[in-house]
């Protein structure tokens, strides 16, 4: 797998006169857990749905598993969890699911194990809108699991959720990292760091820094990652 | 395009709606409550009240699925689901065929409830009899259902898409020959509702209660309102943006 995941070239998208990215350059190769990690505000969502292809670059080029971003061959290769939990909550989760599955042309018998992936199984006929916030995020990344994409983007899933939970959704991300896929995953939380293969710092529009958790410390003279996130917006001033 | 993912689509709205049976008893109850209502608003007007109820039903399936279908597109809009889909393989026809199917089916169970309610119920007489009346009433809804979904794109919150329904829908009430003849108004509001929907989707129903005998100009009718009905629909496709 010579082919990088994601590369972006230059990207810098405008919202009226602020830079939400700012000529982002990056590559990320396939098969890694990869933390997008800063403030918010900083451009995470904007990166994520320039990968996604669902916004345009203003200037720039993005490649994503080889093709421009938001071309046609990419439709159901890359898995999108968004920030808000975007599910039917009138449907039940298996309707979600079968749903969703008509339309990424993955087979209904795949579903419950998809189901069981999330820990989903007793929820099953339960409306989505009765969820709780958890079950319902976990609900939401079984469908961006839906065809097991090569490449996962997910938007804060683990934010405002509860330690254990976490816990159980990195598993879920390391077990389909060991399988190949590529995770691209945002966060503001500097803890989740440590889940992570690589780190991309970003603020401002601009990425601080592109390391493993170890090489950023060491770079920086840190102990934490977010000790070393400060020390590089030090730096910049 | 593709057929079952136009057909899963449609599905999927049904059965939302049928999870949320208070909306879809609102669907039923409604316009049959008004068309009782106005059966005694013109309770001393045995006559005016025969050839106003008919055109009610040209106007109540309308203004009703236009105010469902713009609400839930809306929904799919802001909540993050459309923004999902967009990245799947489903094309934007097939999005909106699906809600158009959904909701042309609800339309047609709409319609026929209440037209038996108008025919049956309230003993209209009706010269070309109960199916012109039933496709005319279908047909009402349909284009509702269309309007609905294309105008739910210039809408960011619910607030904004309700005041689209006095907003489109009101003037075309105000114009449409039911309150008074068209040939009573000024002649550029003629003008005006000569190129709105909801005039011919009023007409057929005039035409239906009035004439025996299925004339051209009824057909003529049904086809602007389906026309308009489809051409707004494929609109409402185009207004989807796969990428911002």
């Amino acid at each position: 797998m010579t082919e990088p995941s994601v590369h972006l070239h230059h990207v810098t998208v405008r919202y009226g006169a602020t830079k939400a990215l700012n000529d982002v350059t990056l590559t990320i190769p396939s098969g890694k857990i990869i933390g997008l990690l800063g403030p918010s505000g900083a451009g995470k969502t904007t990166l994520l749905r320039i990968v996604v292809g669902r916004l345009k670059t203003d200037n720039g080029q993005a490649k994503i598993l080889g093709y421009p971003a938001g071309s046609r061959k990419l439709r159901g290769r890359v898995g999108y969890m968004t920030q808000s939990v975007s599910v039917y909550p009138d449907l039940t989760v298996r309707q979600n699911l079968r749903y969703f599955a008509t339309i990424m042309g993955v087979s209904w018998s795949r579903i419950p194990d998809y189901v069981k992936e999330v820990d989903l199984a007793d929820q099953a006929k339960q409306l989505a809108g009765t969820l709780s916030g958890g079950q319902k995020s976990r609900l939401s990344l079984a469908i961006a699991l839906l065809g097991d994409p090569e490449l996962l983007v997910l938007d804060e899933p683990t934010v405002g959720v509860d330690p254990v939970l976490r816990r159980k959704l990195w598993e879920i991300f390391h077990g389909r990292a060991t399988k190949g896929t590529t995770i691209l995953v945002s966060s503001h939380v500097m803890d989740e760091a440590a889940h992570c293969d690589d780190l991309l710092l970003i603020r401002r529009g601009r990425i601080l820094a592109h390391d493993s958790p170890a090489a950023l410390c060491d770079r920086t003279h840190a102990t934490t990652v977010e000790e070393a996130f400060l020390k590089l917006v030090e730096a910049r001033r | 395009m593709s057929p079952r993912r136009t057909t899963a689509t449609a599905g999927r709205v049904l059965r939302q709606l049928l999870h949320d049976p208070r909306t879809l008893g609102l669907i039923f109850v409604v316009p049959c409550a008004l068309l009782i209502l106005v059966k005694y608003v013109f309770d001393g007007q045995p006559t005016i009240f025969n050839s106003i109820e008919p055109m009610m039903l040209g106007v109540f399936p309308l203004t009703i699925m236009f105010l469902i279908t713009s609400i839930a597109t809306l929904r799919e809009r802001t909540t993050g689901t459309l923004d999902r889909l967009m990245t799947m393989p489903i094309s934007k026809l097939d999005f909106v065929l699906g809600y158009a199917i959904a909701f042309a089916i609800v339309a047609a169970a709409q319609a026929l409830l209440a037209t038996w309610l108008v025919i049956g119920w309230l003993a209209v007489p009706v010269a070309a009899g109960g199916l012109p009346m039933l496709f005319g009433a279908v047909l009402g809804g349909f284009l509702g259902t269309s309007l609905g979904l294309f105008i739910s794109a210039f809408a960011r919150t619910e607030f904004q898409a309700v005041q689209f329904l006095p907003a489109l829908i009101f003037p075309q009430l105000l114009t449409c020959g039911l309150i008074i003849s068209r040939d009573h108004m000024a002649s550029w509001l003629q003008t005006f509702s000569d190129y709105m929907p909801m005039t011919y989707s009023v007409d057929a129903m005039k035409r239906v209660t009035t004439e025996t005998q299925w004339s051209s100009q009824l057909t003529h009718d049904f086809i602007i309102v389906v026309a308009v009905a489809i051409g707004v629909l494929v609109l409402g496709a185009v207004t989807i943006r796969r990428r911002d």
